[in-house]
């Protein structure tokens, strides 16, 4: 009875938070005291694979015996040795703690192509890849195809980055063909510096042989002997994995001197960013990897033109990358049948907030606000409304649930006051403010401008000072329009998409939420009670019973009252911190 | 230090003279910039040295004074910041005693630190103690474990 077993963990970002590692070398020390493999059957492997999407129910792992697959979530090490002895040597799956419909749900409306591997083929082995057809394209490529194949290829699947400005891809390539130099470059940019945002992450933690090759295939295709990859100093593991995966290309010949054969070289460096939001914009991205501080410029001259050290330089998104191999392999006709007209192919998104299945997702371009919240997000946290939907992080906005209808591709999210962006996709609900989160997104952007043209720089701390006095109470009639009237300025003065689109939180939410602006100034009320200066909290005496909690937990001790009799909090101690609230089981503290 | 920083120098002039990666290798020796690193190399290298402070001050990655012993890293991503972040971060400098400029306690022990977004929002709210993940925390428990903490030192 010879089996082939595969066993493969979740090690994408939320696998590792929740155990993932514990998870691995529980079932690699059990097979090594049981002797599984000599008793079982000739092949068993165990591995760690990259992000398998349905981030809230890790650490996700997934059984092959003989290629049927059973998925068991929210695995813990203790039932690791119950999963060995029943299911792999007894043959019989433990039920109880398989994947349940939401899985199945979860999966039913998404369309993988860049995460078709992730969460199968293990990240750290170049061969696991390559089993999986991996590097195939790129030999496709140098073999038999002209680089203006590859370009014409690539135009005709309508592929657009997915960076977040859309620009077709097949186009920039072309123009960089074109262009007339001695050295060209291409850059991977990883800099997701998007907050609510993790798709970059996810895809060289989980695949980075497809960025390397989709690297390969650009450079092929434009021309180029060396590749940057721009990666954020946050994401040590993506980084590590990276690394890695470029040595192993580099040993098997698909990077260097003369690789596949040919007469093309091509080399690959990892850059690693300091901490810059703004980096992410290209030109600033540019000087960063010249080693300056990391300030944008005017365009044109565009990098294609113009770029790295003044030569031609493309730069494609990671996601953008990934795409590549699989567009090559499948040919134009496939990925083009995907999407809309305009907006071709899929779209990877990070999909969190208060969602039930936080996670990764890859959906059609086209697919509504609807289907992506309720049949694969399966509806809101503990039962809440639904009350917008940010998209498109700092540079995006917020589409209210009157929309839900929405189709997701570039043209109808622009139109909504939003964008599609790089793919951070947060569920908001009806506690949560939309004030606050105008004036959260403001102070990012605030705090990131590089400070070089005057509209961003003191424009942002203008909207931001007016937007703190509107959460602390001290909001005047008049200031709403004070808002729209700057953002439109900042929006047509600035230099860079930083400054350009930084207003789109503070508008988006004015055009759909007003309302909530007007509490805040006319009532000095939060309706969402987020913007802890205006909220109050009070102790009702008829339902506190005096058990304390509240005062143990007061860290201002601003909590009076004696053991078994209703307690009171003195205001001018309280800092509104809500601990109180929090703690008490019999909600006595109530806030207003 | 001077040890230390020859041995960055030769790293850096392999590395083709990059700023950036000058001040990351500094960083990864000494944990921070310290200001004899900047006029060693200022003086070393032919670079002003208001052009190498110009670098470091630009990218929020570098410190400019020693960190404590502790590090904890509060991500105030969107997913983290619905989820109750600033929250989190408020009890912490409560416990920690920091005002809203320092981000080092007086004893050099702990360090707070926020940074933009660590990608793991499925896990929102996340904290890093020491780099260790701590997903979907509660400002309770944090507390509770930077008391014991304290205890231990
Ligand atoms: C402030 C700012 C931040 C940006 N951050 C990123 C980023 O983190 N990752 C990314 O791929 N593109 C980012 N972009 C877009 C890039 O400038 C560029 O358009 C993109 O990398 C091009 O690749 P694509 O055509 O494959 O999308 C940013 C743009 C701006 C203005
Ligand atoms: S818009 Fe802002 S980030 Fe862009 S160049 Fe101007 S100041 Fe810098
Ligand atoms: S909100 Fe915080 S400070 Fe105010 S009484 Fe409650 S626990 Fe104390």
């Amino acid at each position: 009875m010879k089996k082939d077993i595969l066993i493969r963990v979740c090690m994408g970002p939320a696998g590792i938070a929740a155990g993932g590692k514990d998870i691995l070398d529980e079932f690699k020390r059990i097979f090594h005291e049981k002797k599984i493999k000599a008793s079982v059957g000739k092949k068993c492997s165990s591995h760690q694979v990259g992000c398998m999407g349905l981030c809230a129910s890790d650490v996700l792992v997934d059984i092959v015996i003989d290629g049927i697959k059973t998925v068991y979530q929210h695995v813990k090490p203790d039932m690791v040795e119950k999963i060995v002895e029943d299911h792999i040597i007894g043959g019989k799956p433990v039920h109880r703690w398989m994947a349940d419909e939401i899985l199945v749900d979860f999966n039913k409306k998404q369309m993988k192509i860049v995460l078709s591997d992730c969460g199968k083929v293990d990240p750290e082995d170049i061969e696991s890849y390559i089993c999986a057809d991996g590097y195939a394209s790129a030999r496709k490529v140098f073999s038999s195809m002209k680089p203006e194949d590859v370009i014409n290829e690539i135009k005709l699947s309508g592929l657009r980055g997915r960076g977040g400005a859309g620009f077709p891809t097949g186009l920039k390539w072309e123009l960089a063909r074109k262009a007339q130099a001695d050295t060209k470059y291409i850059i991977c940019n990883a800099d997701e510096g998007d907050p609510g945002a993790f798709m970059d992450r996810a895809v060289i933690e989980g695949n980075p042989h497809s960025v390397v090759e989709g690297m390969i295939i650009t450079a092929y295709a434009v021309g180029s002997e060396k590749g940057y990859v721009y990666i954020r100093a946050e994401y040590p593991l993506a980084v590590e994995r990276l690394r890695l995966a470029v040595k192993q290309a580099e040993d098997k010949g698909f990077l260097g001197k003369r690789i596949f054969n040919s007469d093309k070289n091509f080399n690959i460096v990892i850059k690693l960013g300091a901490g810059a939001f703004v980096c992410g914009e290209e030109t600033a991205l540019i000087a960063s990897i010249e080693g300056q501080r990391g300030m944008p410029r005017s365009k044109p001259p565009f990098p294609v033109n113009k770029g790295l050290w003044e030569k031609p330089t493309v730069i494609n998104n990671v996601e953008t990358l990934a795409n590549i191999p699989y567009i090559i392999k499948k040919g134009h006709a496939w990925y083009s049948s995907y999407g809309t007209e305009k907006s071709k192919g899929t779209k990877v998104f990070a999909l969190t907030g208060k969602i039930k299945n936080t996670g990764l997702i890859e959906v059609p371009m086209g697919i509504t606000l609807r289907e992506i919240i309720y049949d694969i997000g399966g509806g809101l946290d503990e039962g809440k409304n639904l009350k917008a939907v940010q998209t498109g992080g700092p540079s995006g906005g917020c589409i209210p649930a009157s929309m839900l209808d929405i189709k997701f591709d570039y043209e109808s999210l622009a139109q909504a006051g939003s964008i599609v962006g790089s793919g951070g996709m947060i569920v908001l609900d009806n506690d949560d403010c939309m004030v606050n989160i105008a004036e959260y997104f403001t102070r990012f952007t605030q705090s990131e401008s590089c400070g070089k043209c005057v509209p961003c720089r003191i424009g942002t701390k203008r909207l931001l000072e007016i937007l703190e006095k509107i959460t602390t109470g001290n909001g005047e009639e008049g200031d709403i329009e004070k808002l729209e009237e700057l953002s439109e300025y900042i929006k047509k003065t600035s230099l860079c998409g930083l400054g350009q689109t930084a207003p789109n939180p503070v508008l988006s939410t004015i055009k759909y939420f007003r309302n909530e602006y007007e509490a805040h100034i006319r009532e000095k009320k939060c309706p969402a009670k987020v913007c802890k200066h205006l909220l109050i909290y009070a102790i009702h005496k008829d339902i506190c019973t005096g058990c304390g909690a509240c005062k143990r937990v007061c860290p201002q001790e601003a909590i009076v009252g004696d053991h078994k009799f209703p307690h009171r909090i003195e205001h001018i101690k309280c800092i509104k911190c809500g601990a109180c609230y929090d703690i008490c089981r019999l909600n006595a503290v109530g806030r207003s | 230090m001077k040890r230390s920083n020859e041995d960055i120098l030769h790293r850096h002039l392999e590395n083709n003279g990059n700023i950036i990666s000058l001040l990351q290798d500094i960083q990864a020796v000494f944990g921070y910039i310290p200001r004899e690193s900047i006029y060693y190399f200022s003086e070393k290298l032919n670079i002003p040295s208001a052009y190498i402070y110009g670098v470091a001050t630009f990218y929020s990655q570098f410190r400019l004074n020693p960190a404590g012993k502790h590090k904890i890293t509060a991500c105030c991503g969107t997913a983290c910041h619905v989820k109750g972040a600033e929250k989190i971060i408020d009890s912490l400098k409560l416990e920690l005693g920091l005002d809203d400029k320092e981000d080092t306690t007086k004893d050099g022990e702990f360090t707070l630190e926020k940074v933009a977004c660590l990608g793991t929002c499925s896990f929102a709210p996340i904290v890093l103690i020491d780099g260790k993940v701590r997903g979907k925390v509660k400002h309770e428990i944090l507390v509770r474990e930077i008391k014991s903490m304290k205890k231990k030192k």
